[in-house]
């Protein structure tokens, strides 16, 4: 049977952040502030073709 | 042969019929098109949740129909395992990020409180949907979940009720009875959202306050719909919200 491994080597323990009472994996915190770039991001860029659409209803409103 | 109705008594699939067409008729349960304000990249993680809660169930049933032996000893056992994973993460991110996109947006405003409530009672349930699966994987890394959170169970006088460390419960839970829950509440969830429509930002509900539901129109038509002639098919800047009320109250 075939078994393709993982790139890199997973067998370790994960790094851990401890803050005083704040205690995280560094992953987990690597997936918030993705997260939380995910939401600014889709808060911030615009949506395919909307410069097109808002060009039409504002040439639908001028008539 | 159909029994012809007796005078003056409807029954009760009548009256339930008339009561669900009432409350969603076919074209609000399935809309022509949908709000301008609907045009942005937030709007696509409640959605994106669904997809991942989709791809969540049917792995779900193929792990449930070939066992925990498939899932480790075999190559597509150990793929649709980690399908199953893979989907459980995006699910809650998608999902906490839709949450952060209606929280912001007081998402619960004209009459949609039962919107966010059933959003936020799936959250909860989904998270014990999660755990009840991390601790039926059949490994040693479910072992050690089970006996730390038998401690967490214990301090909560849940479990003598609850028991982690018992398979047999907790697959029972993780496979049949969270799972009827949460696909119950997201049902729920969006068929009140295509009751009430997707809420307005705010800067649209303030230019309109005193519209009444069905007469405002949206700054533009819906995209991709063609202008409708009478009273918008699309939910309006209202927000769809019940017969009678007035625009957003802010």
């Amino acid at each position: 049977m075939n078994v393709i491994g993982a790139v890199f080597n997973l067998n370790n323990p994960a790094h851990v952040v401890h803050w005083h009472f704040f205690q995280m994996s560094v992953s987990n915190i690597i997936v918030i502030v993705a997260m939380l770039a995910v939401f600014a991001l889709a808060i911030l860029l615009p949506f395919p073709g909307a410069a097109r659409r808002q060009a039409a209803r504002e040439g639908r409103a001028e008539r | 042969m159909s029994v012809a109705a007796t005078p003056g008594k409807r029954s009760w699939t009548v009256r339930t019929r008339e009561a669900a067409v009432g409350a969603l008729p076919p074209e609000k349960l399935l809309p022509d098109g949908q709000p301008t304000y609907v045009d942005s990249w937030i709007y696509v993680f409640g959605v994106a949740t669904l997809a991942a809660l989709i791809v969540i169930v049917g792995s779900g049933m193929i792990l449930g129909l070939k066992g925990p032996a498939w899932w480790h000893d075999t190559g597509v056992g150990h793929f649709f395992n980690s399908i199953h994973l893979w989907a459980v993460e995006l699910f809650f991110f998608t999902m906490v990020v839709h949450l952060w996109g209606k929280y912001w947006m007081a998402a619960w405003r004209g009459g949609r409180a039962r919107v966010w409530m059933t959003g936020a009672v799936t959250f909860l349930v989904a998270i014990p949907t999660a755990l009840t699966g991390y601790v039926s994987q059949q490994n040693f890394d479910a072992q050690w979940i089970s006996t730390q959170a038998k401690d967490a169970m214990n301090s909560i006088g849940a479990g003598a009720f609850f028991n982690v460390t018992n398979f047999g419960q907790m697959y029972s839970w993780h496979v049949l009875l969270f799972p009827v829950a949460v696909v119950a509440l997201v049902a729920g969830h969006v068929l009140l959202v295509r009751r009430h429509g997707v809420v307005p930002p705010f800067e649209l509900a303030e230019r309109a306050p005193a519209a009444p539901a069905g007469s405002a129109s949206p700054p533009g038509p819906a995209s991709g719909a063609p202008p409708p002639a009478g009273p918008p098919s699309e939910a309006p800047p209202s927000g769809g919200a019940q017969p009678g009320r007035q625009g957003e109250p802010s």
